[in-house]
């Protein structure tokens, strides 16, 4: 169970909790049909202590690895409409710019209370469609 | 307003929840290409992981402007939630959706009060607690132990 004393790989115990995460992010959005960053974000602020900025930056980045495999698997079967996808992608990249520049400008806290009321909103979502 | 308007604004909102919160916004553009456009939900879904592509490109270059990615933890989390959404495939057809939506759900507002908490927390010891986001130290796993004896 040794390892090379942490040196040059950061955190054996951090890397297996983001494996951890990733797995389950992916069965979740798998069985539930709601994306991976719902659940990523929460977990690696509240597993891995990410500042809610960092833990939100990153899942943006993370949840694109299956975002977009699962748009070229269905892309390929024939299920994406390519007009629509344009019609709400082109401007949600100009809402995510607004996005992003209102959540600089609040304090982390402001805007981890605002991700817990988002959450609690999405629960009751999921409950209407239950 | 045209039902073009309302996708467009749908669009604009998703962004940005995706920009603010870190998540992808299908949670509005599935139901809205399902209502107003009448697709099936599993073109809705489909359609709408295309659609997220750009904002979450956008997104991503400017929240690492920020500071905000951490790019080793995003691509560990990445890798490992594709390999997740094989299995969760698999699963999916011997599982009942509406219980795994309840339990979800109940989940996400445990979680909800367990951000909340820890704000109230930080407010609480203002000084002390100045740098809460400091992981734990890593505790050394090396073999120091077994050395004391074995070097005599």
């Amino acid at each position: 169970v040794a390892r090379d004393g942490g040196v040059s790989v950061p955190g054996a115990g951090e890397s297996r909790r983001l494996v951890g995460i990733g797995l389950v992010a992916g069965v979740l959005s798998a069985l539930l049909g709601v994306g991976g960053g719902i659940l990523v974000v929460p977990a690696l602020t509240v597993l891995l202590g990410f500042p809610i900025k960092v833990a939100t930056g990153t899942s943006l980045v993370a949840i694109t690895a299956t975002a977009l495999t699962g748009a070229a698997v269905y892309g390929l079967l024939g299920y994406v409409d390519v007009g629509s996808a344009l019609l709400l992608g082109i401007p949600a990249a100009a809402g995510v710019l607004l996005g992003a520049q209102l959540q600089q400008r609040l304090s982390g806290d402001t805007v981890q209370i605002a991700f817990a009321a988002f959450l609690v909103a999405v629960a009751g979502a999921l409950l209407v469609q239950a | 307003m045209s039902v073009v308007l309302e996708i467009a604004a749908t669009g604009v909102a998703a962004g940005f929840l995706a920009g603010m919160f870190g998540v992808g916004g299908g949670i509005l553009m599935v139901p809205a290409m399902v209502l107003l456009l009448g697709f099936s939900q599993l073109d809705a879904q489909a359609t709408s992981l295309a659609a997220m592509l750009p904002a979450l490109g956008a997104g991503a270059l400017r929240q690492r402007h920020f500071g905000n990615v951490r790019a080793r933890a995003a691509v560990t989390v990445g890798a490992c939630s594709l390999a997740g959404v094989g299995f969760g495939t698999v699963l999916a057809t011997s599982l009942p959706e509406p219980v795994l939506r309840v339990l979800f759900s109940i989940l996400l507002v445990v979680v909800a009060f367990r951000l909340l908490w820890e704000v109230r927390g930080r407010r609480r010891a203002p000084l002390a607690q100045e740098a809460p986001g400091l992981p734990n130290l890593p505790v050394p796993e090396g073999p120091a132990p077994d050395r004391v004896g074995s070097g005599l």
